[in-house]
């Protein structure tokens, strides 16, 4: 039954794409030749005023230059001008930086918090005003006061993925059951022992379903964050084929960061499973 | 007029105002007479350099036109270089501007924008004219203009691409803090156009312009500048009449075709790429507002130029030769195909060739010929930045006294000459201005209080 129903959900996922696809192809064709010109001059025109192309590329035009990028992903013309999967690594790569500093201070500072209810109630204004900031509104601070762009990035990414993995970590401790804390406290255990035993063990689904809301926001602030200060990565790569009105472009990197992003999710979907116990 | 002309032609006009020449019945004809002087003046790289000097000397010695010319005509070219020679040791000055001492760094990064304006930076790179010169120079393509300022300011990048109100802005603290900016050389002078939406093409009477909403890409710009001019010399109030908003080029064109905006006064190639992509047309060209008007810059902070001045020395060269190389309009197809790729402006390479050669579709069915729709010429005149901050007082960016003239003398280096002719120990030239004529009404920078009192329409009181 449960085989029978995935194969007709994937029979009518496909329909879908497929419907998407054959409506997306109708609507960008071209509609032959628009207005009378001169050879001379239709020479120096681009395809949209002479043929009536649409301005919107077609699903062949797409993955024609998906393709393309597919083949060569990792090839290097200079600084303005890198493959797909190299771009994609740096987005990646300062992704990661920011976002294990985030885990490296908001799971111990989380942990304090939900352990001590004065630092909850201490740190709690200063996390209620720090928390609704959007994180692009960290970028010029950043860029002024660290004055490097990678760097800012990077602290951007930092600083958006904090907050949740800072409050999930202290609801989750705060929440541990009370009769496992007091039976630890029976049998005389330390307070670090407690912690490690006890305690991280009760909380951490909760803490990874903050790290995956986390890593879910950081990528995407790291788009809007490469957009805004450029050099390289995906963020940037879409904001130069914006440049250069290349549609085609920019649609294939949209369908790359779904991807990507699909991707981080599922990564901490599974440590989650792997660390949920049944009760 | 150029600074590559050859300054000892009496017939050549190095302080002309209006047209390119203004002596010729047709363009062509002018454009011939320059290719030629072009190939005397600037045979070989010495010979350019010669050019630069000397043009620099002459202007210094002949603030009038009329009397060089008189000087030149009755003693004739080799005597007055003979002369000129005696008390101004040409060929020293030369030498140094060539030669320089060892460079204190190497490698640079220099960031620009991806617009035509920015051709001599950009094709610098691919065609050599930095490595020749013993630099390893990285071009960035960077987000924006307030990206490039706060990379410049945070010395990221060496020197970049800017606009040419922008180093003034910043010296002043407009929009920023004030640090001490320089502006060595003009990228290009022209090459701009007011692009408008297909379905104004009956409405070409500015005058019916009333409720146009309109985009120029920063507000420290010549775009917003000339847009603003050319709205108010046909009685339109650019702050009441109609909207005016900054938006960066890319989505220009995006918002034209979107029927979010009537038109643009923007660089290119966004103005030819709207007509290649069908969406709108070019009205006019901006050098029928200021023939001969500087747009974008080539920009070092202070603190580069007097701490490393040989790597400056050897940059600003590598830059004067690309943009001499770029000044030549047999080059430009070249040119076109080197900057196209991605790595640099990520552009079709027919729309960059119409722009850069001058031979255009207009997008109303005509092909224009145009052959200096853009140009390229490095001195930067010190009347240009005077002009410049009456139009930001003018429209209220700058209030209360300016100091024009100190101003101008701080951040447009006029060539780099007087500082090497500093160091040799000599007087550099004191005139370093040139009147212009902007829509008919002439400017030469002497009274800039009085030019700005006799426009009708203003926000300055």
């Amino acid at each position: 039954m449960t085989k029978s129903l995935r194969l007709r959900a994937a029979v009518v996922s496909l329909l879908l794409f497929g419907g998407f696809i054959a409506a997306w192809h109708l609507a960008t064709r071209g509609s032959g030749e628009v207005a009378k010109m001169s050879p001379e001059y239709a020479a120096l025109m681009g395809a949209t005023a002479t043929q009536g192309k649409s301005a919107m590329p077609g699903p062949f035009d797409v993955g024609a230059k998906l393709w393309e990028h597919i083949k060569h992903p990792f090839y290097d013309n200079g600084p303005n001008d890198k493959g797909l999967g190299i771009q994609l690594g740096y987005s990646i790569a300062r992704v990661m930086i920011g976002y294990l500093l985030a885990v490296a201070v908001a799971i111990p500072l989380g942990f304090l918090i939900g352990m001590s209810p004065l630092m909850n109630k201490a740190l709690d204004p200063f996390i209620q005003v720090l928390k609704p900031i959007s994180p692009l509104a960290w970028m010029p601070l950043a860029l002024y006061t660290i004055k490097d762009s990678s760097l800012s990035a990077v602290f951007v990414i930092f600083i958006c993925s904090v907050w949740p993995m800072l409050l999930n970590t202290a609801f989750g401790v705060a929440s541990v059951r009370k009769e496992w804390i007091n039976v630890a406290r029976t049998l005389e255990v330390g307070t670090v022992r407690r912690a490690f035993t006890v305690i991280l063990p009760a909380a951490a689904p909760t803490i990874l379903t903050g790290m995956r809301i986390s890593i879910g926001i950081a990528w995407l602030v790291i788009v809007a964050a490469e957009m805004l200060v450029g050099g390289t990565g995906i963020g940037y790569f879409v904001w130069n084929e914006w440049n250069n009105l290349s549609i085609v472009n920019v649609i294939i990197a949209i369908l790359m960061i779904g991807l990507v992003g699909m991707l981080l999710d599922q990564v901490l979907a599974r440590f989650t499973r792997m660390v949920t116990f049944p009760e | 007029m150029s600074t590559f002309d050859n300054p000892f032609d009496p017939n050549r006009r190095l302080h002309t105002a209006g047209c390119s020449c203004g002596r010729h019945a047709t363009e062509a004809e002018h454009a011939a007479e320059q290719a030629s002087l072009q190939l005397a003046v600037t045979q070989g790289e010495d010979k350019r350099f010669e050019g630069v000097v000397a043009s620099a000397v002459m202007r210094a010695m002949f603030p009038q036109d009329a009397s060089r010319r008189a000087f030149l005509k009755s003693v004739g070219a080799a005597t007055a270089l003979a002369a000129v020679s005696q008390f101004f040791p040409l060929q020293t000055a030369t030498e140094v501007f060539a030669a320089g001492g060892p460079l204190e760094k190497t490698d640079l990064k220099v960031g620009f924008i991806p617009i035509t304006c920015a051709t001599p930076i950009i094709m610098a790179h691919p065609m050599g004219f930095y490595s020749k010169y013993g630099l390893n120079v990285e071009v960035i393509k960077t987000a924006g203009w307030a990206v490039i300022r706060d990379k410049t300011l945070n010395k990221e990048y060496d020197a970049a691409h800017m606009l040419s109100p922008m180093p003034l802005a910043i010296t002043m603290g407009v929009g920023s803090n004030p640090i001490p900016y320089t502006m060595p050389a003009v990228e290009n002078i022209n090459g701009q156009a007011i692009t408008l939406a297909m379905k104004h093409k009956d409405r070409r009477n500015p005058k019916d312009w009333k409720g146009f909403k309109f985009a120029v890409p920063f507000d420290y710009s010549m775009h917003n500048y000339l847009l603003r001019y050319y709205l108010a010399e046909h009685g339109i109030d650019p702050d009441v009449d109609v909207q005016i908003r900054a938006v960066p080029p890319p989505e220009m064109v995006a918002n034209l075709r979107a029927d979010n905006i009537d038109g643009y006064l923007a660089p290119d190639p966004m103005n030819q790429r709207a007509v290649y992509d069908g969406v709108g047309f070019i009205h006019i060209l901006t050098k029928e507002i200021w023939e001969g008007h500087p747009c974008c810059a080539f920009a070092a902070s202070k603190e580069f130029v007097t701490t490393m001045p040989n790597t400056y020395g050897a940059l600003l060269k590598s830059i004067i030769e690309a943009t001499a190389y770029a000044h030549k309009p047999e080059n430009r197809k070249e040119i076109a195909q080197a900057i196209a790729p991605a790595n640099y402006l990520n552009q079709p390479a027919i729309v960059l060739e119409q722009i850069l050669t001058g031979t255009y579709a207009d997008g109303l069915g005509n092909v224009v010929k145009q052959p200096n729709r853009i140009d390229f010429d490095p001195f930067p005149w010190q009347s240009f930045a005077v002009w410049i901050m009456t139009q930001m007082k003018r429209w209220g960016q700058i209030k209360g006294d300016v100091d024009y003239k100190s101003i101008a003398e701080q951040v447009y280096l006029a060539t780099d000459t007087a500082r090497l002719m500093k160091e040799a120990g000599l007087t550099p030239p004191e005139k370093t201005t040139r009147s212009f004529s902007v829509m008919g009404k002439s400017f030469d920078g002497s009274n800039p209080e009085e030019y700005l009192a006799s426009f009708k329409i203003k926000k300055a009181s």
